[in-house]
């Protein structure tokens, strides 16, 4: 987005480039209380306040935290980025940003360009059947009851200080709210994009409500499409009422200057039913959190996950999933491959409270690392109070299996595509849980460009971007002992 | 001459498990080797297919005139080698479909052939899986994935009937198939027998042996090929079992 002429003074103002040490982030919000601030109630001025406090007790999560041990932050904190407090929510043709290559794919679209809302025709749209969605700033205008009822309430600010601080500086983001007894006959789609032309630290900030027996398919596309470094720290809040149904994709195609912390919460009422599944193709750093809380009966959760990274990216998947009440059943499904010196942690936690009981919890994390230097730390953790329970929970690393190679090529498959069809397998476990057709279909496709090295960031991007920089996920076969 | 071995000598981990073998096989023919467990026969079969694994001290082995290894696994199944494996390996999430595919498509363009159409492809698997008699959903599922025993190795030969082989092995294809299933897998390896292409069959069976008759019957023992003989020669280790064998060697 290039900045207005007119007003360099303001934007020089209002966009303080700085690094985000603990002390200057305490001196940003206090010079931009009345930007930040602006809608708050009472509510959530007092949740800001607390946020800022945990935040300056905690600062940015370090290595000495369990949860932090295997990835660090400390590279991405030491450079200087544009905070940019300009509010700059407005009109904009999305379709000049942003064109999905799923053809015939007919969704909601709401779109987020470098932290802000952008919207063609109003910044929150309110449908007679009841549904709330938009601009999140506009919503915190609009619905304070709604805000006072669930946001803040399951992000937990302790969690880490990353998540404090979200919650002390948000501004904008989606907002959803699907009514009781209502199912939108398309899915949303909601894009986050980051063009800048300048590092930049955003901190979106995501609430979706689902009423009772509600229905709705959210599908989140993380896309970065800039040389600079960024810098992104969202929360998202889930609320599933009695007897919903959510199913929450979410796709991450990120430049590799790009830092992406992403913290979701989610939780679940009696009844509800939720599916969760993260697709990172590429990325620089990315660390996604997952904290599902289970807070009635008769609940599935299903927590799924691909990872295909390599060059020096990094993923880290934690997973949290409490158990607080008897009779549910969650399962996690998470896999990747790992190339070249890519490092991929999974973390996968899961908690069943005392009186959780006949709850049934599972748990695969499976891996194929390509290279000597690519790495997987995987790490599963039950933690069950309850008797009556099923848990079980497996972790493998390992490498394409040499016998179902020899099969392969022993039909006269060359060993490359032999590889390619074994990985293809090995992620199409994954990609086979989305329930959506034409986004399954079109997600495989990218799985399948992904691995033979033929998918670019640019993919679905028509911004005007100097050179097309595609991403290589050659496998090196000499790399690999057979 | 379309496969002759001469002399080889195998072993896995330093352990010698073929210890100087020699055969040959003329297009047309098709061999029976037979033998006690463990002496080396699935070996064979996987060191002609190319199985890195195992070590190849010494010996030569030349395919259609070529040194069988100058070439990798892929190039030996393009230039007509099929093994039907004692234990067909499971691939989950790779189609039957599509694993075919690949493979016709491979060959057919080391061969110099033009692609196959989607539409002929399909009609081609259709004409071969009624040559095996098998389930039309087989197809379309994993490679050998939740497959019976019997149903893993009609798949062999439905695989080998795709391929159209020049030297096919078929190392006991003939174990855990019912009587139906052993004759009408005897029946598609028969109806793919042409004067230019040889077949050898491992087994432990000579009941296989009535439905694919061979013209030459060996023994292998101890990593080497002790006799030879003609059909007649599996009727004979039938009725005397390989003592026979070990004492006239020992003798
Ligand atoms: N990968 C391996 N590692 C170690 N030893 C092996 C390996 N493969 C085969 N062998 C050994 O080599 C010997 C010959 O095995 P092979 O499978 O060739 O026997 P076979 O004649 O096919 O037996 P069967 O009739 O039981 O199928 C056996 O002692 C076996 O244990
Ligand atoms: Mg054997």
């Amino acid at each position: 987005m290039t900045p207005d002429q007119g007003s360099n003074s303001r934007i020089m103002k209002k966009q303080p480039r700085i690094r985000p040490l603990k002390e200057n982030m305490a001196k940003l919000h206090r010079q931009f209380a009345e930007e930040i601030c602006r809608y708050d109630s009472p509510y959530l001025k007092e949740l800001r306040d607390s946020a800022l406090s945990t935040f300056m007790e905690k600062g940015f999560p370090s290595h000495e935290l369990e949860a932090w041990r295997n990835t660090s932050l400390d590279e991405a904190l030491e450079r200087e980025y544009l905070f940019d407090f300009d509010v700059q929510q407005e009109k904009a043709d999305i379709n000049r940003i942003f064109r999905c290559e799923i053809h015939n794919f007919e969704t909601f679209l709401f779109t987020q360009l470098n932290g802000w809302y952008i919207y063609e025709n109003a910044p929150l749209t309110e449908l007679p059947n009841g549904v709330i969605a938009g601009s999140l700033r506009e919503a915190m205008k609009r619905h304070p009851q709604l805000f006072a009822e669930h946001y803040g309430r399951y992000a937990d600010t302790g969690k880490n200080g990353l998540v404090a601080l979200n919650t002390a500086f948000a501004m904008d983001g989606i907002f959803i709210m699907v009514p009781d007894n209502t199912e939108l006959e398309k899915p949303i789609q909601w894009v986050n994009i980051v063009n800048a032309g300048e590092p930049m630290f955003l901190q979106p900030r995501h609430l979706v409500i689902l009423g009772k027996n509600s229905k709705l398919t959210l599908v989140h596309c993380d896309d970065s499409i800039q040389k600079e470094n960024t810098f992104i720290n969202a929360v998202t809040e889930v609320f599933t009422g009695e007897g919903s149904t959510l199913d929450f994709y979410k796709l991450q195609n990120k430049d590799a200057g790009s830092n992406l912390v992403n913290s979701l919460f989610i939780h679940q009422e009696g009844g509800s039913r939720v599916q969760t599944n993260t697709i990172t193709l590429n990325g620089g750093l990315i660390r996604n959190d997952v904290h599902s809380t289970i807070g009635g009966s008769q609940c599935e959760t299903l927590l799924n996950g691909l990872y295909l990274v390599d060059r020096k990216q990094h993923v880290d998947n934690q997973v949290f999933v409490d158990h607080l009440k008897p009779e549910n059943t969650s399962s996690q499904l998470y896999k990747g491959i790992v190339d070249d010196e890519a490092d991929a942690v999974f973390n996968g936690h899961i908690h069943v409270a005392k009186d959780a009981q006949k709850t049934e919890a599972y748990q695969t994390n499976r891996n194929i690392l390509l290279s000597e230097n690519a790495r997987v730390t995987t790490k599963p953790f039950l933690e069950i109070y309850a008797d009556d329970v099923k848990c079980s929970h497996g972790a493998t690393v390992g490498q394409l299996d040499p016998e179902a190679l020899f099969y392969l090529r022993s039909r006269g498959i060359c060993e490359r595509n032999a590889r390619m069809l074994l990985m293809y397998a090995f992620a199409a476990e994954v990609v086979g849980k989305i329930n959506i057709d034409i986004l399954r279909d079109r997600i495989d496709q990218m799985v399948q460009k992904r691995l033979k090295g033929e998918l670019s960031i640019c993919d679905q991007c028509v911004l005007h971007c100097k050179d097309e920089r595609d991403i290589v996920f050659e496998i090196d076969m000499s790399k690999i002992p057979s | 001459m379309l496969l002759e071995i001469k002399n080889l000598r195998v072993s896995v981990h330093g352990k010698k498990i073929i210890k100087g073998l020699n055969l040959k096989v003329n297009a047309g023919e098709v061999h029976a080797i037979m033998g006690p467990n463990g002496t080396g026969k699935s070996t064979l079969a996987a060191v002609i297919a190319g199985r890195e694994i195992f070590e190849v001290n010494d010996g030569e082995i030349i395919y259609k005139g070529k040194d069988l290894f100058d070439l990798s696994i892929e190039e030996r199944a393009r230039e007509g080698i099929f093994l039907g494996f004692q234990y067909p390996v499971e691939i989950p999430g790779v189609s039957m479909t599509n694993f075919m595919k690949t493979a016709i498509d491979e060959i057919r363009k080391y061969r110099g052939l033009p692609a196959l159409s989607a539409g002929d492809f399909l009609k081609m698997m259709e004409e071969k899986k009624k040559l095996v008699e098998i389930q039309s959903n087989l197809t379309s599922r994993s490679v050998n994935q939740g497959f019976s025993g019997g149903e893993k190795k009609r798949n062999e030969i439905f695989q080998m009937a795709m391929l159209e082989p020049t030297l096919a092995i078929l190392d006991e294809t003939d174990s855990g198939l019912d009587i139906d299933a052993l004759k009408i897998v005897a029946n598609g390896v028969n109806k793919l027998r042409r004067p230019d292409n040889a077949t050898i069959v491992i087994t432990h069976y000579q009941r296989l042996l009535d439905y694919i008759v061979p013209d030459f019957v060996h023994v292998l023992y101890e990593g080497r090929i002790v006799k030879s003989g003609g059909k007649e020669l599996a009727l004979e280790l039938e009725e005397k079992g390989y003592d026979w064998i070990k004492n006239e060697l020992d003798a």
